[in-house]
């Protein structure tokens, strides 16, 4: 099974990077990302840079990636095939934008930020962890 | 200073962009965080599991490699060298904001990473409207905590 190892490692390799990149941008920061949303108060524009550096690389090498017949070591690309824009994508994106602004904490964030816990940070993860269930189990 | 700060963004968000592409060419898949962790702990599929516990493990590990590295290459506010910012609230708080987060990226099948990397990297009209959706309720949200109740923090 050394492709099951292979496979990990490159997962795990994904993992680190995008961390790296939540701690260099400074998004391990919740003071940060709720300077970026406070747009009446003393704006940080730092978000701002994030998220274009990171849809503008990905828009490049999805380009390129997405051309090729198969992934390095899976047998078929897996892309959301939903299309419809319903009730539980916009209330759900309303949900997560508020509990975002509240706690300046999305998800990647706020599990990269373990190195550093705090009580407030282990009841946030949580109760995110309580969230998915209930969308998946109850909804 | 300020310079800095958005050099380390647009760096930072490279690197999650890097990462991505990587993700996708490398196994086929979204670099969505809510997506792949949250799977994981609420379905646990059936071998489908060891890469996203990689990449969850992966995922906690660039702070603290920063971390041993010196943490020059943090980028809190206003504290130079630190690599992980305090919380803003307290633990009441943040568990309303952990359901509200938890619940809402899985209703919505992401968060700002799924849809609002990869999904507008993929120009699809669903990530758009979440996060056009999310992103508007985030800012009311601040604007309200701070500028109309005045909570300050």
């Amino acid at each position: 099974m050394k492709n099951r190892y292979v496979t990990m490692a490159a997962s795990y390799l994904a993992g680190l990077v995008f961390s790296l990149g939540l701690a260099v941008s400074g998004m391990t920061d919740p003071a940060r990302v709720v300077g970026f949303l406070d747009v009446a108060g003393n704006w940080d524009p730092t978000l701002m840079f994030v998220l274009g550096g990171a849809v503008v690389t990905t828009f490049i090498g999805y380009r390129w990636v997405l051309k090729q017949p198969a992934p390095l070591l899976a047998g078929r690309f897996q892309l959301p095939s939903k299309q419809d824009l319903d009730a539980k994508l916009l209330g759900g994106a309303a949900l997560f934008g508020v509990g975002w602004g509240l706690s300046g904490y999305c998800p990647g964030p706020a599990i990269a930020s373990l190195g550093g816990v705090s009580l407030p940070l282990l009841a946030m993860l949580a109760t995110m962890v309580l969230g998915w269930w209930i969308a998946k189990r109850v909804v | 200073m300020e310079l800095t700060s958005s050099l380390q963004g647009l760096l930072g968000g490279v690197l999650i962009g890097i990462s991505a592409v990587w993700l996708m060419a490398s196994l086929g898949r979204v670099a969505g965080i809510s997506g792949i962790v949250g799977t994981l702990i609420t379905q646990r599929p059936r071998g489908d599991s060891a890469w996203r516990l990689a990449f969850l493990v992966g995922l906690v590990s660039g702070p603290l490699v920063l971390m041993l590295m010196g943490g020059g290459l943090g980028n809190v506010a206003n504290q130079p060298g630190e690599v992980i910012g305090e919380p803003i609230g307290g633990v009441p708080l943040m568990l309303a904001a952990g359901l509200l987060v938890g619940l809402g990226t899985g209703l919505s099948s992401g968060c700002t990473s799924g849809h609002g990397v990869c999904g507008l990297a993929r120009l699809s009209p669903r990530s758009m409207a979440a996060t056009l959706t999310f992103l508007v309720a985030a800012l009311f949200t601040v604007y309200f905590v701070r500028h109309v109740f005045g909570g300050g923090a």
